[in-house]
């Protein structure tokens, strides 16, 4: 009896551990679809990529696309926006990482990085402020690039932040030329 | 509700909160500690049970809500969007479709068993017509939600059942318009039952919750239908009946589970995956499943205020339950007589359930009469008698002894699994 | 007195029975519906992806000429638990289509190339237009068709359905439809010019002469639609109008039903998990009340 006594309880306790353990993993299994409702659906994701024709662009225009319900901004800049861009110490920037997805991660943020590869002028970023999302206005603000007005985040003619609370360079999104006019933004 | 626990705060931050809002206090006093009788059997489990599933419809409902749209355009194909698209979409949208069919399920048993142990008799009347609240507005949730994927069976369900409403003398049509918010059913009638579809059920959550204080108040019933009369009688509600009811959910979760993922559509209705069209009636009109007595007992009357009242007045005889029942003992196990009206009872409503999916022509209205009249008859006839013609059963004297004899083992449950 | 009640009772259940009991007084105007082999059907059941491909050629090549998919998407094609197509695959399929879109810089809408996004093209712009285009029928919608359609299976069969399983209503019925084309029956009358299949759901036979008679269906608005022959395979599968029915419909059951397998697979998982916890929660529940009298 003695001896039952104490192999009893230890036979239970592992019982109700194994219980409770399957208990809380069924109810972490079962929460997943909860959670995971509220990510980007099947069809959001399959917007995710769009091509934008850009052999409309003059010089000194920009235009406006969509992409993942944010405005991405395509710009063909002047000769003169690239050269005061160019004319920058890349110490003087807050904010010294290219912030562009296509480059490795710590690309410094010089005007070539900015830009678009071969193609100087070109310039295509996430038209989205980095402080809290508001819109930049375009050719405005105290270095002749982008304004945003809800916060006054000044940024230059290659999107760089400049003065202002905004923390990051104005983000490129990842894309390709799928031939010479057409880029796939995603 | 109606805790009477022994609770002292132990820590300090315990002491702080009971001083200023006993909440500990209540919920150890209503499931922990409230004593409860040790002889329920596993029907009482689905008290449980609904209470679980009145959660997973609820959760369910919240985040189908993040997807659907209440538009009569747009309804239909944002339901398939959560089919097609939304993570994992098609399963919340099964799970709640499939789950107001578990929810009825569970609360037909638990209204059974009510009615065979005699629950409804003083002093539980209270909860009891608590009960009936809680089936009426469930009743009414179910039905404007199957309105909402907008298919032909939700357009012409709610077409149909609004239209009851039209058979009252001078007010039937401006209440019906009014229900509508139209001439027919629409895109104001649509979007006024997804309103009230997201409220009623925290309505409901609301009378469970006074329903449970009630029933807390007077003590549970059990099969013996005496009360406990020594501390012998009753054990704490947890662990015994916590454990107890989450062994019978994850059962009634391997039922609900089975329909989910294996038959999802074997209980709705093939024409409500065709979107909704005014112009076209499907050929016959079904309601859902649990709707079917009802929609029996309306048509078995070729009258249509006389259908619309009787049906009203199947649930409504149920709310006067506690005083018809004239018996002195509460439980069917000790009631020879009962117990066998009981189970005929019991398969009238089966009965019934299947006329009301049969086309209402020939032979199955006749029946369909001969079971309504029995429904009635059932309540207003043969229960007032029994209780003057039935000779009952003695009582065991206890919980304890009824346990000890084997006695507390109703005939009415031997479907249970019985452990010991 | 308790003779009484019990005769009455008596009574009362054979009434009770017989009536539950009665047959159906309609004759047998819901068509015979045989069931047929389906790799989806069962607990395990899965598309079977060469089939779905094939599906897909007859929809695409004769169906979808009066039959739309409107919220069949371009890129389902290419999901987890369908036809199984490559991205690739999918956008040549897609730029095979046109779709709207717009507005254009210049206000106008325009006819562009579709991309795997869209949705399918319908055929006709509006159920007006095209039941003016059938003559007067209206083509119905894929997208959820598949599960829009049922033969009852009455009682006892469908507790019987709840048990085997049985969800293919759908895709039987679209089948049998297929291959239920036959010569209208004499009692037509000389000028009936329409089609007639004794497997349509849709149809009644209303001719005087033809009371009385065993049939079943009855005229339909659309043409046999299938021909051996008309719609080339390349793996060798035969191109048969019995094949083709096959293969369309389970395309149509992908269509209605694009997460089959994911929700069978899944329950499979879920039904393990369940059972088990059950039986532990059983043994901590006869644990727990090992000492209780009850």
């Amino acid at each position: 009896m003695a001896q039952q006594d104490t192999v009893e309880p230890t036979r239970r306790d592992f019982l109700y551990i194994a219980t409770g353990a399957m208990g809380a993993v069924g109810a972490a299994a079962l929460a997943w679809p909860f959670i995971d409702q509220m990510n980007p659906d099947a069809s959001a994701l399959s917007l995710a990529s769009i091509e934008v024709d850009i052999s409309a662009i003059e010089e000194g225009q920009e235009i406006k696309v969509m992409w993942r319900g944010k405005p991405v901004f395509i710009r063909n800049r002047s000769a003169k926006e690239v050269e005061e861009a160019n004319a920058v110490a890349i110490s003087d920037l807050p904010d010294q990482n290219a912030r562009n997805a296509n480059l490795a991660a710590d690309a410094q943020a010089t005007d070539a990085n900015r830009g678009v590869e071969g193609r100087e002028a070109l310039i295509v970023m996430v038209g989205v402020c980095t402080h809290l999302g508001c819109i930049p206005l375009g050719q405005s603000g105290d270095f002749g690039g982008w304004f945003c007005p809800c916060h006054g985040s000044h940024y230059d003619t290659a999107g760089r932040i400049r003065k202002g609370p905004a923390p990051e360079n104005l983000l490129i999104p990842p894309f390709e030329f799928t031939s010479d006019n057409v880029i796939q933004i995603g | 509700m109606a805790g009477h626990s022994n609770y002292v705060p132990q820590s300090a931050a315990a002491k702080w909160l009971e001083s200023r809002l006993p909440v500990i206090g209540l919920v150890r006093g209503s499931f922990v500690d409230f004593p409860t009788p040790k002889n329920l059997n596993y029907w009482w489990t689905f008290g449980g049970i609904l209470f679980f599933v009145l959660i997973a419809q609820i959760v369910t409902g919240i985040v189908l809500v993040m997807h659907y749209t209440p538009n009569t355009a747009m309804a239909f194909a944002s339901v398939e969007h959560i089919m097609r698209d939304v993570n994992f979409g098609w399963l919340l949208r099964y799970l709640h479709a499939n789950g107001a069919s578990m929810f009825f399920i569970a609360v037909f048993i638990h209204m059974f068993r009510g009615m065979y142990y005699g629950s409804y008799k003083a002093p539980r009347e209270i909860s009891w017509i608590l009960g009936v609240v809680i089936f009426l507005i469930m009743m009414a949730t179910a039905f404007m939600g199957y309105v909402l994927p907008w298919g032909q069976m939700s357009f012409w369900g709610a077409t149909v059942i609004t239209n009851l409403f039209s058979a009252l003398p001078l007010v039937g049509e401006p209440i019906v318009n009014w229900l509508w918010g139209g001439f027919a059913v629409d895109n104001p009638t649509l979007n006024r039952f997804f309103s009230l579809h997201y409220l009623l059920p925290f309505m409901i959550f609301g009378v469970v919750l006074l329903h449970v204080w009630a029933f807390h108040t007077t003590g549970n019933n059990n099969p013996t239908g005496i009360n406990p009369k020594t501390k012998q009688d009753t054990i704490p509600f947890h662990p015994y009946y916590t454990i107890k009811d989450l062994f019978a959910i994850v059962v009634f979760m391997i039922l609900f589970a089975y329909f989910v993922f294996y038959i999802p559509n074997f209980l709705g209705h093939a024409d409500n995956y065709i979107e909704a069209n005014p112009l076209v009636t499907p050929a016959h009109i079904v309601p859902e499943w649990y709707f079917l007595p009802f929609y029996a007992i309306l048509r078995a009357v070729p009258d249509k205020l006389g259908g619309v009242i009787l049906m009203f007045g199947s649930i409504a005889v149920m709310f006067v339950l506690p005083w018809l029942d004239t018996s002195k003992v509460r439980s069917g196990t000790y009631r020879p007589l009962f117990k066998q009206f009981f189970w005929i009872f019991a398969a009238v409503c089966v009965g019934l359930g299947y006329l009301g999916a049969m086309p209402a022509e020939g032979g199955y209205v006749i029946a369909a009469r001969i079971l309504t009249a029995y429904y009635f008859a059932h309540f207003l006839i043969i229960l007032p008698l029994l209780g003057f013609l039935e000779k009952p059963k003695e009582l065991p004297a206890s919980i304890s002894e009824a346990v000890l004899s084997g006695g507390g083992k109703p005939a009415g449950a031997v479907a249970a699994p019985d452990t010991k | 007195m308790k003779t009484m009640i019990k005769s009455v009772r008596g009574a009362l259940l054979a009434v009770a029975a017989t009536a539950v009991a009665t047959p159906v007084m309609a004759a047998g105007q819901a068509p015979h519906i045989e069931r047929q082999q389906w790799s989806f059907s069962g607990p395990f059941g899965q598309y079977d992806k060469a089939q779905l491909q094939r599906g897909f050629k007859v929809y695409k090549e004769v169906c979808a000429s009066c039959h739309g998919s409107r919220l069949l998407s371009f890129r389902n094609l290419a999901e987890e638990g369908g036809p199984g197509f490559t991205e690739d695959q999918v956008k040549a399929v897609a730029a095979e289509y046109t779709v709207m879109k717009g507005p254009n810089d210049d206000g106008e809408m325009e006819e562009v190339a579709a991309i795997p996004s869209d949705r399918w093209p319908s055929p006709f712009p509006n159920e007006q237009a095209a039941r003016a285009a059938n003559g007067g029928a209206y083509p119905p919608d894929f997208s959820t068709l598949a599960k829009a359609r049922a033969v009852a299976s009455g009682f006892p069969g469908f507790v019987f359905d709840m048990f085997t399983q049985y969800q293919e209503h759908g895709p039987d019925y679209i089948y049998n439809l297929l291959t239920g084309y036959k010569d209208a029956p004499a009692c037509f009358g000389e000028d009936f010019s329409g089609y007639y299949n004794e497997k349509f759901i849709g149809g009644s036979i209303t001719n005087e002469e033809c009371h009385g008679q065993p049939l079943t269906g009855g005229p339909i608005g659309m043409a046999p639609p299938l021909s051996d022959e008309q719609v080339e395979y390349t793996d060798g599968t035969p191109m048969t109008v019995d094949q083709y029915a096959h293969d369309v419909s389970a395309f149509m059951m992908w269509v209605a039903e694009p997460k089959l397998e994911e929700r069978k697979s899944m329950g499979f998982r879920v039904m393990i998990f369940l059972v088990v916890f059950a039986s532990l929660l059983y043994f901590t529940k006869k644990s727990i009340w090992r000492d209780v009298e009850h």
